[in-house]
């Protein structure tokens, strides 16, 4: 198949719900069209490849003019995880994966994920935290070689 | 759209879908798998059988689906149907191309 996208490679830097959908549906749709993709999780993005924490990643209710919510209520105990379940149940309507699952699916699809060294070192994470998926830990200069050639298109989400 | 696959007058979309699954048989999926340089084993007609069922069943299709459908793995799948397995697939079993995201 010929396409001008060969390969679309994401840089997560965010560690709300959002941002992640965005980054693995987009790197899931480009595996669907025959283009290869790759993502690069780093700072908070690095949140969505915790073990412990993938399934706990919530919506930003403050400071998101796009939740019409009164920055004050938005900053109340709970109001975060209580937008975050409602958003779930619509996902899940749309029959859209939990995180978790998702990660698995890009990784059969044969999406590389990658965690950014610099983020993981400052986090001091281990390996062990991470998704057993993981394709491995890479600087930031290893992630540029990968981009090094025709067709290839960056996202920093 | 008319078309011509295999030798038999078909009516496609613009994108060379199937319009009418019933107009389908083996030598058009043959025929369109061979355009995308696929070979049909039994594993690919098995897929192929499962995701009619899908369709004529209003299921709406996705990798999840496949993930889920206990006949096929995703890895697998890629491999049977090389550079978008789901658009490719699809075609191939001579239904509608898939309009979920995921």
């Amino acid at each position: 198949m010929s396409t001008k996208v060969k390969k679309m490679l994401f840089i997560l830097s965010k560690g709300t719900i959002e941002n992640a959908y965005a980054a693995f549906i987009m790197a899931n749709g480009a595996r669907m069209e025959g283009i290869e993709s790759e993502i690069f999780f780093t700072f908070f993005g690095l949140e969505a490849i915790q073990k412990k924490k993938l399934e706990h990643l919530h919506v930003a209710t403050v400071g998101n003019p796009a939740m019409h919510m009164p920055t004050m209520l938005g900053g109340l105990p709970g109001m975060e995880a209580l937008a975050t379940s409602m958003m779930k149940k619509e996902m899940e309507k749309l029959d859209m994966p939990p995180i978790g699952e998702f990660l698995e699916i890009l990784s059969d699809s044969g999406c590389k994920l990658w965690a950014c060294k610099l983020a993981v070192d400052m986090f001091h994470l281990k390996k062990e935290d991470l998704i057993d998926d993981l394709d491995g830990i890479l600087t930031i200069g290893d992630f540029y070689n990968r981009a090094d050639q025709e067709g290839c298109q960056l996202m920093f989400i | 759209m008319d078309s011509n696959i295999a030798g038999i007058r078909v009516d496609v979309t613009e994108d060379g879908y199937l319009s009418d699954l019933s107009q389908w048989n083996k030598e058009i999926a043959i025929e369109i798998a061979k355009e995308n340089n696929i070979e049909l084993t039994d594993k690919h007609w098995e897929v192929l059988n499962w995701i009619q069922e899908q369709v004529k069943n209003e299921v709406a299709l996705s990798i999840r689906s496949i993930k889920k459908s206990g006949i096929i793995d995703i890895k697998e799948f890629y491999d049977l149907f090389p550079g978008g397995p789901l658009k490719i697939s699809t075609k191939i079993a001579g239904v509608p191309k898939p309009k979920s995201c995921i």
